[in-house]
């Protein structure tokens, strides 16, 4: 975890209330896909956990969608403006668990972790399968940037109304070595029920600090209580319980 | 530069910053962040007899200053703290943690004071009285004199460690709660904890916790700390720690004028885990624009 004031490079929009955030400065706190930074925004008590979607040394790129005061604040900052960020925050996938092909399925805005976990898993020459689904088409985004990486990408909606009909568990491929997915609780679940294998899942929960301190985020699993912001927020599989 | 230690019931901190139970686990995963023996001492989670998963999803809510809490008391269980968190905690911090306990009877704050009283890494006990009583009613011990002071009783037959009882905000009169701990035989009285609120979903019409209420912190609760700490300070002797909304040293010294002797920070942990670092370090300059040589001057100077 570091500590980081971020210049603002880019913010702009990719989908319907969509958008996404360049920040340039220190990024040595943020060291595996799917880890997240949470941002302080003026006027707003607690800092918002956002995903990274890609981090290269000196910039970290995150997507995000407004559904609420914070992100509509965010969505109002430009260029120049200064962010104070914890970074490198979470757990992040394991990239040695993947295989030859693993098979990555992002719904909605948990599409974005998934992108440079897409373009590490690429780097390290694996065939990698990637299902977005959305729940309609003026919601997709990155389709373009997956394929870019030579991702095979299918898309799915919820309404049919671009690529295949149905949520990512009507499109999951024949064949695939691992699975990690990343997205809202009912998709992580049935996601659980409908892959095959073993595989790794991002979760969500309402935090307090991000860091491990409050206690405000933890989740019953397997291997007991556990802080969705420090022990996950990826978890693998067999760890997981569902609240009924 | 200033002077910044003070004593807290006979045990002398280097200053009277302290993270506030809850808000700092049990230290030592801040140790990452930074050198914690810069800290007074710090209060570590409230621990009670058994193990607590604590309360359902969603614990956290946002208010405009400062958050509401439903954790619920989540802790390994007394036995894991002796066994796993402090042996990790002393590897890293080198002064004595003031230990926080929670129960839902007297036997159980008796049980877990015993336990703690035995480690030599616990310099105080904080007994936070805040929680219901199982064979009361469930009414929290916090809210009625006789009910507290049979708490302080049965800690302080099982310890010859300082014990400071630590009062809920969610009372009348905070000062014959305070008055009964005394007399009770309490070392030290904290406050305060947090007050009870509640926040309601617009979109689902139901309220945001999914227990329903909360308990309010961060700066928000300041100036009812503030005040709670000034009326207490008048009717006690024993020293008191000021928690509630501190956020600043400029804050720290207001907390001190009002009467105590040490000063918690909790929530602003939360929003940066340097906060009570950079309070610290911010304390010397502060001090000196007052006029302050030393801190200890300051406790209860705004009384007449
Ligand atoms: C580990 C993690 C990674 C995330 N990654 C992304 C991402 O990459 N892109 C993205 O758009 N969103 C992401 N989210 C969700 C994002 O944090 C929330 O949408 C955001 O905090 C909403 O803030 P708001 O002020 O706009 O909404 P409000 O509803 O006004 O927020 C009020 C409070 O609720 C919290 N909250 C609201 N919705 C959520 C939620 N779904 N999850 C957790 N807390 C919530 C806020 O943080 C705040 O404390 C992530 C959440 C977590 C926990
Ligand atoms: C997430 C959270 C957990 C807390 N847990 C405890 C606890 O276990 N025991 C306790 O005595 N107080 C607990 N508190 C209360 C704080 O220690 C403190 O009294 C209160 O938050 C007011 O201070 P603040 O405004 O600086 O946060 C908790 C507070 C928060 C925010
Ligand atoms: S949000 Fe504080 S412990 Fe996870």
């Amino acid at each position: 975890m570091k500590k980081v004031i971020f210049e603002i490079t880019e913010n702009s929009p990719l989908a319907a209330g969509v958008y996404r955030l360049r920040l340039a400065g220190d990024t040595s706190g943020v060291t595996a896909p799917g880890q997240f930074v949470n941002i302080a925004l003026p006027g707003l008590y607690l800092r918002r956990p956002i995903s990274v979607c890609d981090a290269e040394p000196g910039l970290l790129t995150l997507v995000y969608k407004v559904v609420g005061h914070g992100t509509e604040a965010m969505a109002a900052m430009g260029r120049g403006e200064r962010l104070d960020v914890l970074t490198g925050l979470g757990n992040g996938f394991d990239t040695a668990l993947a295989g030859d092909s693993p098979l990555l399925l992002g719904g909605g805005i948990g599409a974005a972790p998934l992108y440079w976990l897409a373009r590490t898993l690429r780097a390290a020459g694996k065939r990698v399968c990637a299902v977005l689904g959305f729940n309609t088409e003026g919601d997709i985004f990155y389709e373009d940037e997956f394929r870019a990486l030579g991702c095979d990408v299918t898309v799915a909606t919820a309404d049919g109304s671009y690529g295949a009909h149905g949520f990512v568990t009507n499109a999951l491929p024949d064949d695939y070595s691992f699975t990690y997915a990343c997205g809202p609780e009912p998709m992580l679940r049935a996601v659980c029920d409908r892959a095959a294998g073993d595989g790794q899942l991002s979760f969500e929960a309402r935090m307090g600090c991000g860091f491990g301190a409050c206690m405000g985020c933890t989740r019953e699993t397997v291997n007991g209580p556990k802080r969705v912001c420090r022990d996950g927020p990826v978890f693998r599989k067999g760890e997981i319980l569902w609240a009924s | 530069m200033g002077e910044l230690s003070v004593t807290l019931c006979g045990v002398e901190l280097s200053n009277p910053v302290i993270p506030a139970s809850g808000t700092f686990g049990y230290g030592y995963e801040f140790a990452e962040y930074y050198d914690i023996n810069c800290l007074g001492t710090f209060s570590f989670k409230g621990t009670t007899r058994e193990p607590r998963f604590g309360n359902p999803q969603p614990r956290i809510a946002e208010c405009g200053a400062g958050l509401l809490n439903a954790v619920g008391l989540q802790n390994p269980g007394v036995e894991a703290v002796i066994a796993e968190e402090l042996p990790k905690l002393a590897k890293v911090f080198c002064k004595p943690v003031m230990a926080n306990v929670s129960g839902f009877s007297l036997e159980d704050y008796a049980y877990t004071c015993a336990r703690l009283d035995g480690q030599p890494q616990v310099g105080w006990l904080e007994v936070n009285i805040s929680c219901p009583n199982v064979h009361g009613g469930g009414m929290s011990f916090g809210t009625d004199p006789a009910a507290a002071a049979s708490v302080v009783r049965a800690v302080k037959a099982v310890t010859k460690k300082p014990v400071i009882v630590k009062l809920t905000p969610n009372v009348t009169d905070v000062v014959s709660v305070a008055r009964a701990c005394e007399d009770a035989g309490a070392d030290g009285i904290s406050l305060i904890n947090t007050l009870l609120g509640m926040r309601i979903d617009l979109k689902r019409k139901r309220p945001l916790l999914a227990n329903g209420t909360g308990g309010l912190s961060g700066p928000a609760v300041f100036p009812v700390a503030v005040r709670m700490v000034y009326q207490v300070y008048e009717a006690v002797s024993v020293p008191i720690v000021g928690v509630g909304g501190v956020r600043s040293a400029e804050d720290v010294i207001e907390m001190m004028l009002a009467g105590a002797t040490a000063v918690e920070v909790g929530a602003a942990n939360l929003v940066d885990p340097y906060a009570c670092r950079d309070i610290i370090a911010a304390l010397p300059a502060v001090m000196e624009r007052y006029g302050i040589e030393n801190l200890r001057d300051m406790i209860g100077g705004a009384h007449g």
